[in-house]
C-alpha cells in the first residue's frame, strides 16, 4: 500500500499542480467580470460578498460570430495541418522503420534536428526566404518566371507550411515507434497467401499502424488548434485564429475573463478528439478482451497481448 | 518415375562468412510429407524461406513441378507457409484470416463463404468465424493458421515448427490431425522441426540437416535403425556411440572393453578406427555377459520413465552408455554391476 502510494504521489502531484489546478483558476477567471486593477478581474468566490461571477464572458463567445469563426478557423488550420503531416510523416516513418538498425537513430536524430534549431530563428529564415524581397522571389524574379514578386509570406500556403514544418517530428515519433515494433511475419504471411506489396501495405501494414496514426494525429491536431506564433507571423492577417484572439484579448485588451473563457473553451473543444480516440482505442481492445462463451477445444481464450 | 512436387538443385545460402546452405539437393514427391529435421543453425528454417520466396539463394535452383520459382515473389508463387507464430492478422476475424488468400486471387463471394466454411469445420472451429486472433486459444490459433494456409488448396505447403507452440499433450493430437488432414488434401508438406519425435512420428521421409547439408534422408524407420552418421544417430534418439579398431577377422575392439562382432563387414581396411552406434533399447541385461557383443558395466544412474527405465551405465574402459530397461522388472540397485549383452544386428556402422 505505501509503496503503491510512494510511487502514484510524483505524478498525483504533478497533475494536481500542473494541469487540475491551472484549469480550476483558469475556469475561475473566466467566471469573473473584467475590472481594472491588478489582476484586472473581480473574483467569482469572495469571502464576504459569496457568489458574484457571471456567465457573460462565455456567453460572448457564443454570441459573437468574431469567435466562432476564430474556433472554426482554428479547427480547420489544425485539421488540415494535423493531415498534411500524416501524409509526409508516413512514408518518413516507414522508411526509418525499414532502415538498417545502425541507422535508425541518425535518421530519428534528423527528424528531431529542427525541433533544436528553435522555433523562432525557423520562423525568421522562412520570413527572410518567403518575403516579397526574399529568395524565393529572388530566385523567381532572375530567371525571368514572374514580372514583379509573388506574394508568399502572409499567406494560406506560408502559414501551412511553417505548420507542417514546426510539427512533423511529432507526427514522425509515434509512427516510427509503431511501425517498429510491428511483426514483419504477418506482412510476409500476406504476401505468401498472394498479395502483392501494394496489397500488403493497404490491407495489413495500414490498418494494423492506425493506432499510431491517431496518435500523431492528436499530437499535431492539439497543439496546432491552439498556435498563435506561426499565423501570426507567416498567415494571412485578416484570419482570426483562436491563439491570436486570446493573445489579444490577454495582453492588449487586458480582458483576462474573456481570455480565460477562450482558453477553456479550446480545451473542452480539444478533449472532444482525445475522447474520440480513447473510445476507439477501448472499443479495440473490448472487441479483442471480451469474447463469447467459447466453443471447440473448450480451453479458456486467452486475453489480448500486452 | 513421376515428377517431383519440388526439387532443389544444389541450393546454397551464405551469411557472411557462415554457409547457413551448402549445395543442397533433396527431391519431393507429390503428396509427401517430409520433415526436416536439425538443430539450430542447420539451415532448415533458410530452406523453408527460400522455398517460399522470403529469402534467396545465392546459387543453385528451385523447382516446382518442373518449374523454376526462384526468381518468383513470395505472392507469385504457388506454395503456401504456415508460420512458426502463426502470424494471424490480429485485426481481422477468423473468418476473414481464413478467406484472405482466396479474397487476394479473386474467388468469388459465394465461393469464398462456401470453401471457408468448408475449411473451418475441417478443423472443428465452426461457430468461431467472428472471433479475433487474440480470442483464441493457442490451439485455435495453431488450426486458423494451418486452415489459412491450406484454403488455397496449394500443392506444397511448408510448416514451420507448427507443433513447436503447443503444450505436450495439445502436441500430439494436433500431430495426428496434422496427418490426417495431408492425407485429406493430398498436398505436399514440408514440415521444419527441431523435435525428432514430431519428425518420425508424422513424415513419411526425414531429412536430418547438419550445417547447411544433408546428413541422411529416408523413411523414420530407416533413419532410426540405419542412422547413416554419428550426428544422425545422435540427433534421433539416444544412440550410444562406441568407438574402436577393426581386426583382421572383421570384430571390433571397443574402447569400452569389449569385442563387437558385426552382421556385416565394417567396409574398411583392418586397423582403421570405426565408429557404430548402439540403441539404448537394443541393449537388455543378462546373467553372464557374452566374450563377443556384451559387457559388465557398473549401474551409475537411473530414470523412471513412464513406460520404462533409462540406466546409465559406466563402462570398464571409461565413459557411459544408456541402457533402457522394461518398467515390469525390478531395476538393478545403482553402483550393482550389471551384465549387458546385445545382438550383432543392432550395431550400425557409422560413416567416418
Amino acid at each position: 500500500m505505501m509503496r503503491r502510494a510512494a510511487i502514484l504521489l510524483p505524478p498525483l502531484l504533478w497533475l494536481l499542480l500542473l494541469v487540475a489546478a491551472p484549469v480550476a483558476i483558469l475556469a475561475g477567471i473566466a467566471l469573473s467580470e473584467a475590472a481594472p486593477g491588478v489582476p484586472p478581474f473581480i473574483p467569482p468566490i469572495s469571502p464576504e460578498g459569496g457568489w458574484q461571477g457571471t456567465f457573460a464572458n462565455l456567453l460572448t463567445l457564443v454570441q459573437d460570430d468574431t469567435y466562432a469563426a476564430a474556433f472554426l478557423r482554428s479547427l480547420v488550420v489544425a485539421f488540415v495541418t494535423a493531415v498534411l503531416c500524416l501524409v509526409l510523416a508516413y512514408p518518413m516513418a516507414l522508411g526509418i522503420a525499414a532502415a538498417r538498425e545502425g541507422w535508425r537513430v541518425p535518421l530519428l536524430a534528423l527528424v528531431l534536428l529542427p525541433v533544436w534549431t528553435g522555433f523562432l530563428p525557423r520562423l525568421g529564415a522562412w520570413i527572410g526566404l518567403l518575403r516579397d524581397g526574399g529568395w524565393v522571389n529572388g530566385v523567381l524574379l532572375a530567371l525571368g518566371f514572374t514580372e514583379g514578386p509573388v506574394p508568399l509570406l502572409y499567406t494560406d500556403a506560408a502559414l501551412y507550411l511553417g505548420m507542417v514544418h514546426a510539427y512533423l517530428p511529432f507526427a514522425v515519433l509515434p509512427l516510427a515507434a509503431t511501425l517498429l515494433r510491428r511483426d514483419l511475419s504477418v506482412e510476409e504471411a500476406a504476401a505468401d497467401l498472394g498479395a502483392s506489396p501494394w496489397v500488403v501495405f493497404r490491407t495489413v501494414t495500414l490498418p494494423l499502424s492506425l493506432p499510431g496514426a491517431a496518435a500523431a494525429f492528436l499530437l499535431v491536431f492539439i497543439p496546432a488548434a491552439g498556435e498563435f506564433v506561426i499565423p501570426e507571423l507567416l498567415g494571412p492577417p485578416e484570419a482570426l485564429l483562436v491563439g491570436r484572439a486570446l493573445w489579444a484579448e490577454f495582453f492588449q485588451n487586458r480582458d483576462w475573463p474573456l481570455a480565460a473563457a477562450l482558453a477553456v473553451a479550446l480545451l473542452a473543444l480539444l478533449i472532444l478528439p482525445i475522447r474520440l480516440f480513447q473510445r476507439m482505442e477501448e472499443d479495440g481492445g473490448s472487441r479483442r478482451g471480451a469474447s463469447p462463451p467459447s466453443r471447440g477445444s473448450g480451453r479458456s481464450p486467452e486475453g489480448p497481448k500486452p | 518415375m513421376v515428377e517431383p512436387l519440388l526439387r532443389l538443385e544444389g541450393v546454397t545460402r551464405r551469411f557472411g562468412a557462415t554457409v547457413a546452405l551448402d549445395a543442397l539437393d533433396l527431391d519431393i514427391a507429390p503428396g509427401e510429407f517430409v520433415a526436416l529435421l536439425g538443430g539450430s543453425g542447420s539451415g532448415k528454417s533458410t530452406l523453408l524461406r527460400i522455398v517460399a520466396g522470403f529469402e534467396a539463394a545465392d546459387a543453385g535452383r528451385v523447382l516446382l513441378q518442373g518449374r523454376d520459382i526462384g526468381a518468383l515473389p513470395p505472392h507469385a508463387r504457388p506454395v503456401s507457409m504456415m508460420f512458426q507464430s502463426y502470424a494471424l492478422f490480429p485485426h481481422l476475424s477468423v473468418f476473414d484470416n481464413v478467406a484472405y488468400g482466396l479474397r487476394r486471387d479473386g474467388v468469388a463471394r459465394p465461393e469464398i463463404a462456401r470453401r471457408v466454411a468448408e475449411a473451418l469445420a475441417m478443423v472443428g472451429l465452426t461457430g468461431l468465424e467472428g472471433r479475433r486472433p487474440a480470442q483464441l486459444s493457442g490451439g485455435q490459433r495453431q488450426r486458423v493458421a494451418l486452415v489459412r494456409s491450406l484454403v488455397k488448396r496449394p500443392p506444397l505447403l511448408l510448416l514451420d515448427e507448427p507443433l513447436g507452440a503447443l503444450d505436450a499433450g495439445l502436441r500430439e493430437r494436433t500431430g495426428f490431425e496434422l496427418r490426417a488432414l495431408q492425407r485429406a488434401t493430398g498436398a505436399g508438406f514440408v514440415m521444419v522441426t527441431h523435435d525428432q519425435g514430431e519428425a518420425l512420428a508424422l513424415a513419411d521421409r526425414v531429412a536430418v540437416l547438419d550445417r547447411g547439408r544433408l546428413a541422411q534422408v529416408g523413411p523414420p524407420r530407416q533413419l532410426y535403425d540405419r542412422p547413416a552418421t554419428r550426428y544422425v544417430a545422435e540427433f534421433l534418439g539416444a544412440a550410444n556411440i562406441l568407438e574402436g579398431g577393426l581386426r583382421p577377422d572383421g570384430a571390433v575392439d571397443c574402447a569400452a572393453g569389449c569385442t563387437l562382432r558385426l552382421a556385416t563387414p565394417a567396409g574398411c581396411e583392418a586397423g582403421a578406427p570405426v565408429a557404430l552406434a548402439l540403441r539404448p533399447e537394443r541393449i537388455r541385461i543378462v546373467a553372464a555377459p557374452p566374450a563377443e557383443n556384451g559387457i559388465t558395466a557398473r549401474l551409475r544412474d537411473l530414470a523412471f520413465r513412464g513406460d520404462g527405465w533409462m540406466a546409465v551405465v559406466a563402462l570398464p574402459g571409461g565413459g557411459d552408455w544408456r541402457v533402457a530397461l522394461p518398467a515390469d522388472a525390478a531395476p538393478p540397485a545403482p553402483g550393482a554391476a550389471v551384465a549387458l549383452a546385445w545382438d550383432a544386428e543392432s550395431l550400425v556402422v557409422l560413416a567416418a
